[in-house]
């Protein structure tokens, strides 16, 4: 695995954060890979452990728990679709469906374990995320970093071609 | 702080007690005979509070609120109780003066059935092909706190099964409990922190790293510890069900650590070697290699009739032939010109009577032959022969030394007769072509090696680990005791009997019939066995000679056991 | 507040008559922006320069007086918090701002992470400087990307302007304050859970005791968690005093509250209102425009998606002096003992109306789903009992599940409730128990008695699965 050095440089500088133990800066360290690389490899896995003088195994109980670290490739823009109540209740099952159909996205593989479907073309990837705080303004989603609210399920088409 | 100070009143089920300030709730109810079930808690581990199973009813004296009068005490001096409606844990809560504990209230009784139900949902009913029937804590706890059919219609959530995670382990994810004892153990004991929780919630499965394994030589502690059937070895699994199995409180003779040991056997099998708890030798725990040291036992090689060697070839004898033979032989010789190389690896039983054979000949040579290996920084001894300070006791300080003098005299031929006690000597310095020479060689041995084969006369000797009866004295200085768990395969004996036996032979009645008389012999002989006796040595042995080594692995418990991370 | 006259907002974001701005002052105000030149053209940090002249004991005794309960759902006093620090402590104390806002129905941290950056670090230093902690982070969510960009700028502009770093405006009070970005867990809104994912861990609540985080927190170390709104307070306590603080909401429930509302109403949205000076009725019907038309009350869930939920309908029975009265949820006041006294809670403030369109089952099946994925699976009630109400709630919405189930449903959360180490338990327990028990009709008239006997997994095929595999 290549780590560009401007990389390496971001994840050193983040690691002075936790003066205490080096162990706290394991989030901070996987989301600059994730970030860098889409998303955690196995090898990352390994590279973090072995920069924080951890076990591999410390790092991989990490990224399994937390659904913010993706373990497969997702496509070129992300997209998170807040699944929790206040969301649900304005649609954004819909949404989830739209925006499936129209970024010809296959989710019945969708399981506890791959829960993204990515693009036939590579270019979206899609999954539902927990609460993502904007109850009053749903339904809402992520895509890549931007936050987008009120997104009606009729527009989701709207919604992808601003990432065309 | 007076004596009065260091103690706590506790109430548990109506009745009053006092324990020491700091007592954990669970210890303190099984120390007032009510055995709290548990599946995380450990007394050598940290405890995360996370199986709930020791949930109980909990209560204190009531706080008086401002301008309330404070609660009055009854006639003995105890504050009434005010009972917490939120159950608490005792596995890490400690107990508190004036608090209150029932451990048999409809709330415990509540929260156990809703632990149970909750660990059986998703747990496999595959008991009956479950290596861990009959000593599962699942099970155990079922009879009490279960209930007959289940009220889960779901799928259970599915789980990786049969999965090797090291050489020695097998792991099943969906008979997993998450109670982390295992991963504790190699973090806080073992210091390998090879295994993990992945994944979240109901999906958190226990592993290790793709690429790692479980491999180090403590790694079948955990299998000990899992409470449910997740972790079995791979040495034991489907071998015999634990219920058939006959238990036997032994020691380890892999070196001169002693780990005390459980020995389960069935029919003159042995199965399986288990740790057993003894707090001034190896805690709760033992190395894999002392625990899978057995194997040897039913191995082809094994010697099982006394032998003679006639026409260049032997012949199995009985035993008074043998060992008149033997006795016979060793008439033809002056003392002087013979040695007995006895073993760091017999009971002090074996050693005194090597001695008491060497008195009645008047042989001066007499040696062990020394074993010096790797310590770890846990449990495991240097010294890998288990009686070596036994030996030294009994036979004199000089016993490693002489070895070297004694291979010496066999080469230049002032020694002419050798008694070697199960060692192959070529393994110790002397060469097949020196011994060759030897006029007489008598020897006894488990397996066959090549030094039964130039002897004269062999004697199939029984071997420490589980068939003899005996004591040893361990490299801290411990007196401790062996138990035989199975009898020993055809004719073998154990050397105690064999040499009294020889002695007899040699010198007439030696009033010696039981290993107890050995003892006697001994404790009239030697002033540190003084007043004596294998009864009073007990379970968990006596302290004998000073330490000659800390037990790094205890020293780092204790700490912890101040720090108040583990009961101990 | 004679100043609200001189603040205007952005069109269609007007506060509403009836709010009162503290914490969201800035909040869709005309011409803000989070950058430090425009909050110290608004008097910004002109309290952390109150502060820093003040005893640390005397903000201490001023946030107690003040009443301040922590707005982050458990209403725990602030300050006396605080002053669970051990007196006699040697080790480093620690301040961590959790802005992991993830109960659901709950939205106002967002907002002032990304809208005024300055008054959470204004508040996060002077809180510092109280405790005595010279190292804080803000735990922020990493669906909060954006507020995390904006907070690490926000605190690089303070150490170019002295309020962090050495010394602090020559006040020898020293502070690094850092951004730490969680990864999507509900449990890290939990503090203890906080503390072992900001020490690298899975974020596995602490037994309390004996870790309670005030004596061994972060490193094992004295630690303080605020939640974002409570650490903005502090700035007004400062401002204000805690005596004058006391006074704005009503007694044991002082301050204000920024109440977000979302569901079945015309206008959902937040409102920062005196603490209890509004209904839940008001609060409905006044500020956020009323239901949608045509439809009905059902139910309220009022303080964030684990509070009970209350039906319309119901009548409540609190204190009102020495008086019991008897109240609709409509005329419920929006204030921690209050909500209490009804059977829920205030919690984060989360209000989640539903309308007669709804079904409980539905509703109650996707709070199940989100509590079974959120559980972080140490102990065994939640483990595995978060996932069983979800699989049954799934039946019941799908229409597969037996009048037993119901029952079963119900004494899975009481098994649940009160059981577990952290307070997640609760959270999981309390939507199951409530909807059960005030919707039992209708959950049960989408059962089924010919599921009275249905196994879709029997146990007898599972052993014959396994006897298979393993030989």
């Amino acid at each position: 695995m290549n780590v560009p050095k401007e990389i390496e440089a971001e994840i050193d500088e983040r690691i002075t954060h936790y003066p205490v133990s080096k162990r706290s800066a394991a989030l901070p360290v996987l989301h600059s890979l994730q970030e860098h690389f889409g998303y955690v490899t196995e090898e990352a896995v390994e590279w973090v452990a072995a920069k924080l003088d951890l076990e591999p195994i410390n790092i991989l109980e990490l990224v399994t728990f937390y659904p913010g670290f993706r373990q497969s490739a997702p496509g070129k823009y992300h997209i998170r679709v807040c699944r929790t109540l206040s969301c649900a209740m304005e649609g954004s099952y819909e949404l989830m469906e739209k925006l499936c159909q129209e970024a010809k996205i296959d989710r019945s593989e969708v399981s506890h374990h791959h829960p993204i479907a990515v693009s036939e073309d590579g270019k979206f990837s899609i999954e539902f995320a927990e609460c993502l705080a904007s109850c009053g303004t749903g339904p809402v989603c992520l895509v890549n970093d931007d936050f987008h609210e009120a997104v009606e399920p009729a527009k989701a088409d709207k919604l992808l071609k601003q990432y065309d | 702080m007076s004596e009065a100070n260091d103690k706590v009143n506790v109430q548990i089920d109506g009745e009053w007690h006092q324990f020491p300030k700091g007592t954990r709730m669970i210890e303190a109810c099984r120390l007032a005979g009510k055995e709290i079930p548990h599946y995380c808690y450990h007394p050598k581990l940290s405890s995360p509070g996370n199986c709930r199973m020791c949930l109980v009813e909990m209560g204190m004296p009531p706080r008086p609120r401002p301008g309330e009068d404070p609660p009055k005490p009854d006639k003995d001096g105890h504050l009434p109780i005010q009972w917490i409606p939120r159950p608490a844990i005792s596995c890490a809560n400690t107990i508190a003066e004036g608090m209150g504990i029932r451990t048999d209230s409809q709330l415990t009784n509540e929260c156990r059935h809703g632990v149970m139900e909750f660990l059986l949902i998703n747990h496999p009913l595959d008991c009956p092909i479950c290596d861990q029937a009959g000593e599962c804590r699942l099970q155990e706890f079922s009879v009490e706190f279960g209930t007959g059919g289940s009220r889960f219609r779901e799928k259970k959530v599915k789980k990786p099964k049969n999965v090797d995670i090291g050489p020695r382990i097998r792991l099943d994810d969906e008979r997993c409990i998450m109670c982390s004892r295992c991963i504790r153990f190699c973090q806080e004991v073992a210091d390998d922190d090879v295994l993990g929780f992945t994944d979240r919630g109901s999906h958190t499965v226990l592993g290790v790293h793709p690429g790692k394994e479980l491999s180090n030589n403590y790694g079948l502690n955990t299998v000990d510890i899992c409470p449910v059937g997740a972790l079995t070895s791979n040495d034991f699994r489907f071998q015999m069900r634990v219920w058939f199995l006959k238990e036997t409180n032994s020691i380890c003779t892999s070196c001169g650590r002693g780990c005390n040991i459980i020995a389960g056997a069935r029919e003159d099998k042995l199965y399986r070697l288990t740790p057993r708890d003894n707090n001034e030798v190896n805690s709760s725990w033992m190395c894999d290699y002392g625990r899978l040291n057995f194997h040897f036992l039913t191995s082809e090689a094994r010697l099982t009739d006394p032998m003679i060697l006639e026409h260049r070839a032997h012949r199995i004898a009985r035993w008074s032939e043998a060992v008149g033979r033997a006795a016979e032989k060793l008439k033809e010789f002056d003392a002087s010109k013979i040695a007995i190389i006895a073993s760091g690896r017999m009971t002090n039983e074996e050693l005194f009577m090597a001695r008491r054979l060497g008195e009645t000949l008047g042989i001066e040579k007499i040696a062990i032959v020394p074993r010096s290996g790797e310590a770890d920084d846990y449990l495991v001894s240097a010294d890998k022969n288990p009686n070596t300070r036994g030996a030294r006791l009994i036979l004199g300080k000089k016993v490693d030394k002489q070895l070297k003098e004694i291979a010496a005299g066999v080469k230049k031929g002032t020694i002419t007769a050798l008694i070697a006690l199960d060692e192959n000597l070529l393994k110790c310095g002397f060469e097949e072509d020196t011994l060759k020479k030897l006029d007489l060689l008598i020897s006894s041995h488990i397996l066959a090696n090549p030094t039964a084969s130039l002897s004269h006369v062999v004697f199939p000797s029984t071997a420490t680990v589980a068939e003899k009866r005996g004591t040893m004295i361990n490299r801290t200085g411990r007196l401790q005791r062996l138990n035989q768990a199975i009898d020993p395969p055809g004719q073998a004996m154990d050397l105690w009997e064999i040499l009294r036996d020889l002695a007899q032979a040699l010198g007439g009645s030696n009033g010696v019939y039981l290993l107890e008389d050995v003892f006697k012999l001994m404790a009239g002989t030697i002033k540190e066995f003084e007043g004596l006796s294998l009864g009073k040595i007990g379970d968990q042995g006596l302290p004998l000679l000073k330490p000659k080594e800390s037990i790094p692995l205890l020293e780092r418990e204790r700490e912890r056991i101040e720090k108040g991370i583990i009961v101990g | 507040m004679s100043k609200a006259n001189a603040i205007n907002y952005k069109k269609g974001k007007e506060p509403h008559a009836r709010e009162y701005r503290l914490v969201f002052k800035n909040v869709d105000r005309k011409g803000w922006d989070p950058g430090i030149d425009c909050y110290l053209q608004d008097g910004g940090y002109r309290e952390l320069k109150k502060a820093l002249l003040m005893d640390p004991v005397d903000i201490t005794e001023d946030v107690k007086k003040s009443g301040l309960r922590g707005r982050g759902g458990a209403g725990f006093p602030t300050g006396v918090k605080w002053g669970f620090i051990p007196p006699n402590n040697t080790k480093p104390v620690y301040l961590i701002c959790n802005a992991d806002e993830s109960e659901p129905g709950t939205f106002k941290d967002r907002y002032i992470i990304h809208q005024d950056p300055h008054q959470l670090l204004e508040g996060m230093i002077i809180s510092c400087f109280a405790t005595g902690a010279n190292l804080a982070y803000i735990y922020i969510r990493e669906e909060f990307p954006e507020g995390a960009r904006i907070l690490e700028k926000a605190i690089e502009e303070c150490h170019q302007k002295g309020f962090l770093g050495k010394n602090i405006l020559k006040s020898k009070f020293d502070l690094e304050i850092f951004v730490h970005r969680g990864a999507g867990a509900y449990i890290c809104g939990e503090e203890t859970g906080l503390i072992e994912s900001l020490e690298g861990k899975r974020p596995y609540p602490r037994i309390k005791p004996p870790y309670f985080p005030a004596a061994l927190g972060l490193y094992m170390c004295p630690t303080i968690v605020n939640n974002v709104e409570s650490l903005c307070n502090v700035k007004h306590i400062i401002a204000m005093g805690g005596d004058a603080f006391a006074k704005l909401g009503t007694a044991r429930n002082t301050g204000t509250r920024v109440l977000c509302v979302s569901g079945d109403v015309v206008n959902p949205g937040y409102f920062e209102v005196e603490v209890g000076h509004i209904t839940m009725g008001e609060l409905i019907h006044d500020l956020c425009g009323g239901l949608k038309p045509g439809r009905k009350l059902k139910a309220v869930i009022p303080g964030g998606s684990s509070a009970k939920v209350l039906r319309a309908g119901e009548k409540f029975k609190i204190k009102k002096g020495d008086q019991e009265i008897e109240i609709g949820i409509e005329d419920i006041p929006m204030d921690f003992d209050t909500l209490m006294a009804c059977g829920s809670m205030a919690g984060s403030g989360g209000v989640i109306v539903i309308d007669d369109s709804r079904k409980a089952s539905w509703i109650l099946n996707n709070i199940n789903e989100f509590y079974a994925h959120e559980s972080c699976g140490q102990c065994t009630p939640c483990r595995e009992g978060s996932l069983w109400m979800k699989k049954i709630t799934d039946r019941i919405t799908r229409g597969e599940a037996s009048p037993d189930d119901v029952e079963t449903l119900e004494s899975v959360a009481f098994n649940i409730d009160g059981k577990t180490i952290c307070a997640f338990g609760e959270a999981c327990a309390w939507p199951t128990e409530s909807f059960v028990a005030k919707f039992r009709e209708e959950f049960l008239a989408d059962t089924s008695e010919k599921y009275d006997d249905a196994i879709l997994n029997p146990e007898t095929e599972l052993a014959a699965a396994h006897l298979s595999s393993e030989t």
